[in-house]
């Protein structure tokens, strides 16, 4: 045996070792974590919500300028921009979730992996614990008349399911939520710029990390 | 002398031993249709694996019910664990050495 057949057989096994290797790491990472969520569904959701802010800071305007032309309080106005604003931000979430997940889909697709596995059940069960206590917190903030923590609230407990779901898929996710969690945080000092805050948070933020995220992973097969 | 691939598992040589065992390390629990997803494995196939395994006493089985289907699910042994970190250990050395 030459010693060229020697190093080639050597440099095979130690390929396959590396090959065993990689293949454990990718089932590991795989089984663990849902790496199919797309940078795209952060940007059409910021792009939604800043939709949404616009279309609200318009009717805020406008019931406030009815306000100081009328000179009173204009009770039934109120309860109609309230249940306007609920709607609309109803209908934005809602929005934004559908275009979220079609755009996360159809990277699973293209990538040929599972949309619906273990990974994506546990990033939607770990997001929904926090999401689904915000929305009770804030139906009671409604009830009991404080509209202006329903802003700075919906950012803490959203930053919170980004935190906690984010065990379960891209770590970018973490600091997104940190991020909103600041955010919610400041407002509560700035209550009456909830709009601002809102705005920032769900819109410009998404876009921001929609960006970096579709930058960093999905450039290439773009 | 010290033969590093001495300290191969052989129960470790099949891909998808080891691809169960990769998945299990970092998941507490699996079911054997996640198992079988993500491995993209048929029944009968990934079941003979997993009896090799546990009759190694790798793996642990549990049997449960959702509503009437049955719902088995796997979870690693600290036998298992020990036994695949040694694997991976001795991995390490065959491509040191080699370096």
């Amino acid at each position: 045996m030459s010693n060229f057949d020697i190093q080639s057989t050597l440099s095979m096994t130690e390929q396959q070792h590396l090959d065993t290797l990689s293949d454990i790491k990718r089932m590991m990472e795989r089984s663990s974590r849902f790496i199919s969520l797309s940078g795209l569904s952060g940007i059409f959701a910021g792009c939604s919500a800043l939709v949404g802010a616009a279309i609200s800071y318009y009717w805020l305007h406008d019931y406030y300028v009815s306000w100081n032309t009328t000179g009173r309080f204009d009770a039934e106005g109120f309860a109609w921009l309230r249940v306007k604003l609920i709607a609309l931000a109803l209908i934005v979430m809602a929005f934004a979730l559908v275009g979220g997940i079609f755009f996360t889909w159809r990277r699973a697709k293209r990538n040929k992996l599972p949309v619906w596995d273990i990974t994506s059940r546990n990033v939607l069960i770990n997001a929904l614990i926090p999401m689904i206590a915000g929305g009770a917190f804030i139906a009671g903030l409604l009830y009991n008349n404080l509209e202006a923590m329903v802003a700075p609230v919906s950012l803490i407990f959203y930053g919170l399911a980004l935190v906690n779901a984010s065990k379960y898929t891209l770590s970018d996710i973490r600091y997104l939520g940190i991020a909103e969690i600041i955010l919610g945080i400041l407002n509560v000092f700035y209550l009456r710029r909830g709009l601002y805050f809102w705005a920032v948070g769900f819109g410009v933020l998404h876009i921001f990390y929609g960006a970096i995220m579709w930058w960093k992973y999905e450039r290439q097969s773009a | 002398m010290n033969n590093p691939i001495g300290n191969l598992n052989k129960i470790f040589d099949s891909r998808i031993r080891l691809g169960v065992m990769s998945i299990l390390m970092v998941n507490e629990e699996v079911s054997f249709n996640d198992l079988k997803q993500m491995l993209e494995l048929t029944d009968g196939n990934l079941a003979s694996h997993l009896n090799t395994l546990e009759e190694n006493g790798y793996l642990k089985v549990h049997k449960g019910f959702i509503g009437r289907k049955t719902n088995t699910t796997y979870s690693i042994t600290k036998a298992g664990e020990k036994a695949f970190k040694g694997h991976l250990g001795a991995l390490e050395s065959m491509i040191r050495s080699i370096d």
